[in-house]
């Protein structure tokens, strides 16, 4: 077991669930109920990492983010390594690879509020902050609660564009899912194997818990199922 | 936030997304029925008076407030009007407990006030010892009056109500009636409540508004507009079929009478010696004005307009027969409705004969749709 790539891995997901899940609970609400021209294409865009090959994503993450683009330079000079094959470059490319994962549950858990309890939270005097905290984002928790165990779990898993972006430095970019590869690359099953049950154990048990729990909210409050 | 008593001044204008030009106005203390068919704009027109949609032009004021003057570029957002919403199917947050959904409306109180006031209203809606329970562990009936606490709690300018009686059971719809009728003469703000039912509005409602596809058809006393429709629109939409075509004969004031050419018939129908003779005219006669005998069983009025008719179709719906007849000398059919005993014991059936007395006072000239 490569203890070190597992606890890289937990902590890209840890990093990416806090700095993405806040964005993406804004950018989620804005798309369930905001009208605004270009909006098929906002959410196109949003879901284009489900649909193109890892690799592909992470090859336009390694030349945007790489050190002859403009963003690479700049970080260069201003932190002294480039984003490429350094933890913070996987940081943003996982951010990136799981905005979907993130926006569209959340998304469709705003969508699921009627508009008429939005509607009588105005109503009642309600502003903005406290019809979503006490109103929306209690009946939207279930979306909340999956975009987090499906950003955190995809994360765990996340192989093609963090070997694109990050390569395989020890310490630095080496997850748990390119150390499995490296030991099946080296003929070590024993070990690839254990790591591959820990993860499909993890992600078993992280998924059923989600799912648990939402459907015990919505049977709860008599909402539907997300 | 006690708000005061107020009246409503609503006229707005907009051509998109959903085209309104709409008149209302509605008193301290009345009940407002703003009724119309499904897509005739009346939610949408309860929207804008709450602050949830924004129309394109006019004014809306409530209490001596200016809640959104187009030409002076004034908009008070809903939290800003201080209003009592029930949508139509309450709009309660279902997470909440009963007593936590009213208390959401009082957050402006200190947090003692606010349960006090909130148990108050759960009690004055008859819901005492239910204010822990979720709005899906409630009847529909239940739930709506936890909306109406909720509305009410909140010391608003006005009560909207939006369909509120859609969702119940005709049992408990009954009970809401009478409910609604008492707190209705204990408030004294205006309600505003749109629905599609004609009864709800005789029932419930001072004042009614006609709405059809957003436009204001016609204002007044509910009765008033049942019987008297401005135009054949609002006929329709009362419910009225027989509408007919005709020309002012002749006035006759020591009578008080108009009568009517109808075809090959004159018809008597109540004073209206400002339409010159001569004019075409559009004239209805609600079904309550309609009374049917077969002959050789005369127990009809004493009426000038007496007709003989033949009995077309025959259709036995519920407890009643609604039958189509065709007066001598006019094509358009006469349609009326008896009770089913009535139309066995008189043996209406198709192609029989029998007398129509169509009562002077129901017959209505449509002022709007006269010939100029």
């Amino acid at each position: 077991m490569e203890w070190p790539a597992l606890w890289l891995s937990l902590k890209l997901a840890m990093l990416t669930v806090l700095l993405l899940l806040p964005a993406a609970l804004f950018a989620g609400r804005a798309l369930a109920y905001r009208r605004f021209w270009g909006r098929p294409l906002v959410e196109a865009l949003l879901a284009v990492p489900l649909v193109l090959p890892p690799t592909v994503v992470g090859y336009y993450l390694l030349v945007g983010l790489g050190g002859q683009s403009l963003i690479g330079q700049w970080v260069a000079n201003w932190s002294g390594h480039t984003l490429v094959f350094h933890f913070s470059g996987l940081v943003i490319a996982s951010i990136i690879v799981n905005i979907p994962f993130a926006v569209q549950p959340i998304q469709r858990a705003f969508e699921a509020i009627p508009r008429e309890v939005r509607d009588a939270a105005a109503c009642c005097g309600m502003s903005f902050w406290r019809t979503l905290l006490t109103v929306e984002l209690p009946l939207a928790w279930p979306g909340v609660l999956t975009a987090l165990v499906l950003t955190f779990a995809h994360t765990l898993g996340e192989f093609g564009v963090v070997l694109m972006v990050g390569g395989s430095i020890p310490g630095e970019t080496k997850t748990i899912a390119i150390a499995i590869y490296d030991r099946v690359q080296a003929f070590d099953f024993d070990a690839a194997g254990r790591m591959s049950l820990l993860l499909l154990v993890f992600s078993i048990a992280v998924l059923a818990l989600a799912n648990g729990l939402s459907r015990r909210f919505g049977r709860r409050h008599g909402l539907p199922e997300l | 936030m006690a708000c005061p008593s107020s009246k409503l001044e609503f006229a707005v204008e907009q051509s998109a997304p959903i085209p309104i030009s709409a008149g209302i106005d509605c008193e301290s203390g009345q009940l407002l029925a703003l009724v119309g068919p499904s897509g005739s704009g009346k939610s949408t027109l309860l929207r804008m008076i709450a602050g949830l949609s924004r129309p394109q032009a006019g004014r809306i004021a409530c209490g001596g407030t200016v809640w959104f003057d187009a030409a002076k570029d004034i908009f008070l957002s809903p939290q800003q009007r201080c209003i009592g919403y029930v949508p139509q199917h309450y709009g309660l947050f279902p997470h909440m407990s009963a007593l936590d959904n009213v208390r959401a409306g009082l957050h402006h109180l200190a947090p003692a006030e606010q349960l006090r006031r909130a148990i108050e209203w759960l009690a004055r809606v008859h819901l005492d010892g239910l204010e822990q329970r979720r709005p899906a562990e409630l009847s529909g009936g239940q739930q709506q009056r936890v909306a109406v606490a909720r509305a009410l709690a909140r010391d608003p300018t006005i009560l909207l109500l939006d369909e509120p009686f859609s969702a119940v059971d005709r049992t408990t719809r009954e009970s809401l009636y009478f409910e609604l009728a008492q707190l209705k003469r204990e408030l004294a703000i205006p309600v505003v409540m749109v629905t599609h039912d004609l009864n709800e509005a005789l029932l419930l409602a001072d004042q009614m508004t006609l709405l059809t596809i957003g436009k204001t058809l016609q204002s007044g006393l509910p009765y008033a507009v049942m019987a008297q429709p401005v135009n054949e629109a609002a006929a329709q939409q009362v419910g009225i079929r027989n509408i007919f075509d005709g020309e002012i004969a002749s006035h006759d004031a020591i009578a008080r009478l108009t009568w009517l050419r109808v075809g090959a018939l004159m018809l008597a129908s109540p004073l209206r010696p400002r339409i010159l003779p001569g004019t075409r005219i559009r004239w209805v006669i609600p079904n309550s004005g309609v009374r049917l005998r077969a002959v050789g069983r005369d127990y009809l009025p004493i009426s000038h307009n007496r007709f003989e008719v033949t009995i077309q179709t025959v259709l036995p719906i519920g407890n009643e027969v609604r039958l189509t007849a065709r007066m001598d000398g006019i094509d358009a059919p006469l349609h009326a409705q008896v009770p089913i005993r009535l139309a066995d014991e008189l043996h209406l059936a198709p192609g029989n004969r029998t007398t129509v007395v169509l009562l002077e006072k129901a017959v209505h000239i449509l002022p709007q749709d006269c010939e100029r």
